[in-house]
């Protein structure tokens, strides 16, 4: 039910138009990076805004192919999408025109193999699995971010994948449906046993989630520094691990690394070289 | 009188608090009865007047008889049978001309939408013939085609294609890429992409087309039947009126207009049923 991820020396570049110049030049968005995330294990990457990390994401998706490096699943290299691995976006991406059932049975239509009463059945499943059975027959715009979140959640898991990817799901989401969710999350993750690699620019989003944290640094992207994480997560159904010792320290030491990180980027001499 | 100012900007629940309470706010001064009745005030208003301006005077009642004179020729032509011919000739016409261009436009438009090299080559060209009036291309259809029934469906045809093929381009063209991505994620295959994801999200876009068309295909077809033609309601209108019938012009004049506020009531009923999943 889940799989070993290998990075190692990966890089990626575009191609861009520069804003005033109008040349054509080369941009670095992610240079010798190196990631190993376990079977089973929940890992979140951090960093600044433009670093990178939704790169990453596509990569392991199979969405792009990268321009240096290998990226391999159990051994395996990575050459497109997969059923193998899924991905849950910041926005929805449900399908408008089918209810929430009818999408998470899109997925299951796509995984093929199944009758049209088991993929219903599944999608049933699925729904109760992040407690939206009641709202299965509605569709997108009847329901709030959370609850559409949730319906995409429940999309990505309906055909068991071995990695869950999740591309900072929970940005659009007010604050209390952020947490309520990240908990549930955990919960699924703990039920499901899947690896799960989780993009956020959320620092405390970062360390409440992740077993293990990967900081990155911007401009080139790459893991800065990757930090294990050990907080008693199953006790945030009744305390507020978010406000122990342990959590805030945490939370200091990955805010500190981007602050250096942030300063050396906001260096005037710097400054001009981008601008 | 209230105002659209006052309407749009009157106080409401937020969306949160609509969820919260599982309903809707309602404005209490728009009524659905107000709305109807306010319509239907509006159409009787406009047939007092045309069935009391001839009788007082106001104008010529030989020009424009009173609104019951014209209903008495509009009943005696439906008993016997002669609206119904030329009814009959003109959504044949119409209905042939406007189903091929939805059967042709929609694949073709989809198909010049799925490849950029083809989309880039084809849009300023079929602008130009967008931009020309069917009416203008009449004297070359019946060049090419004769004036028989076949040039008049070419001529609905040309009308219909283009807002179709236009709206099918744009619709295909500008779908969500996020949710192309989800679809490659699922390792869907381009044609069930295509199936599953591009055309349901063109849908309304491509169903704004086919109702411009629709209205269209009526219009154009009038005319064309005004020119050369031996039955169609654009033939009869013209037909009564060289032969100073008055009444029966304005009894085939109203019907054009029934069919056509039909034709538009049934689209717009078809399309709320396909975009139904819209907000």
């Amino acid at each position: 039910m889940s799989s070993r991820i290998e990075l190692s020396h990966v890089g990626q570049t575009f191609w861009v138009r520069g804003d005033e110049d109008r040349q054509l030049r080369e941009f670095v968005a992610l240079d010798d990076l190196d990631l190993e995330i376990g079977a089973g294990e929940f890992v979140t990457v951090v960093g600044p805004s433009g670093c990178g990390k939704s790169t990453v994401l596509d990569l392991i998706a199979g969405l792009a192919t990268p321009s240096a490096g290998r990226l391999t699943i159990d051994g395996v290299p990575i050459t497109g999408p997969g059923l193998d691995r899924s991905v849950v976006f910041q926005q929805y991406t449900l399908l408008p025109w089918r209810t929430a059932a009818g999408n998470v049975e899109f997925a299951l239509e796509a995984r093929g193999g199944l009758t049209k009463r088991e993929r219903a059945t599944r999608a049933r499943e699925y729904l109760d699995l992040v407690g939206l059975s009641e709202f299965a027959g509605r569709y997108p715009h009847e329901l709030s971010g959370g609850m559409k979140q949730r319906v995409a959640i429940a999309r990505s898991l309906s055909y068991e994948p071995q990695v869950l990817l999740m591309d900072e799901p929970f940005g659009a989401l007010d604050a209390q449906t952020r947490e309520r969710l990240q908990e549930e999350l955990l919960g699924i993750w703990r039920r499901t046993g899947t690896t799960v690699v989780f993009i956020t620019h959320d620092i405390d989003e970062a360390v409440f989630l992740g077993q293990r944290v990967a900081v990155m640094s911007a401009r080139p992207g790459r893991i800065s520094e990757v930090i294990a994480v050990d907080l008693d997560r199953e006790a945030a159904a009744e305390t507020d691990v978010r406000a122990t010792r342990q959590f805030a320290e945490h939370r200091h030491h990955i805010w500190s690394l981007l602050r250096q990180q942030h300063a050396a980027d906001t260096d005037p001499t710097r400054e001009l070289a981008h601008v | 009188m209230s105002n659209l100012l006052d309407e749009l900007t009157e106080a409401r629940p937020n969306p949160r608090q609509e969820e919260a309470v599982r309903g809707r706010g309602v404005s209490l001064r728009r009524r659905k009865a107000a709305t109807l009745s306010r319509g239907v005030a509006g159409l009787v208003a406009l047939a007092l007047i045309w069935e009391l301006a001839p009788r007082l005077g106001l104008v010529d009642s030989y020009f424009i008889p009173p609104l019951h004179v014209v209903l008495d020729a509009w009943w005696s032509m439906v008993l016997d049978g002669e609206l119904l011919r030329h009814v009959r000739a003109s959504l044949a016409r119409s209905a042939i001309g406007f189903g091929l261009a939805i059967a042709i436009a929609i694949p073709l438009g989809a198909v010049i939408a799925w490849y950029r090299p083809a989309r880039e080559f084809f849009t300023p060209m079929l602008e130009v013939f967008r931009n020309t009036a069917a009416l203008a291309i009449l004297p070359v259809f019946m060049l090419l085609l004769g004036i028989g029934e076949t040039s008049k469906i070419a001529i609905v045809l040309y009308a219909c294609f283009f807002p179709i093929l236009l709206s099918t381009i744009t619709g295909v063209a500008t779908v969500d890429p996020q949710l192309l991505r989800s679809a490659r994620v699922l390792g869907l295959s381009p044609v069930a992409t295509f199936r599953k994801v591009v055309f349901p999200a063109a849908v309304p876009t491509i169903f704004t087309g086919i109702r411009i068309s629709g209205a269209a295909a009526i219009l154009v077809l009038i005319a064309a039947e005004m020119i050369g033609a031996t039955a169609g309601l654009g033939f009869l209108i013209n037909y009564a009126q060289y032969n100073f019938l008055i009444p029966k012009m304005y009894a085939a004049i109203l019907t054009t207009s029934a069919i056509g506020v039909a034709v538009n009531y049934g689209l717009i009923a078809l399309e709320r049923r396909f975009s139904r999943w819209r907000a």
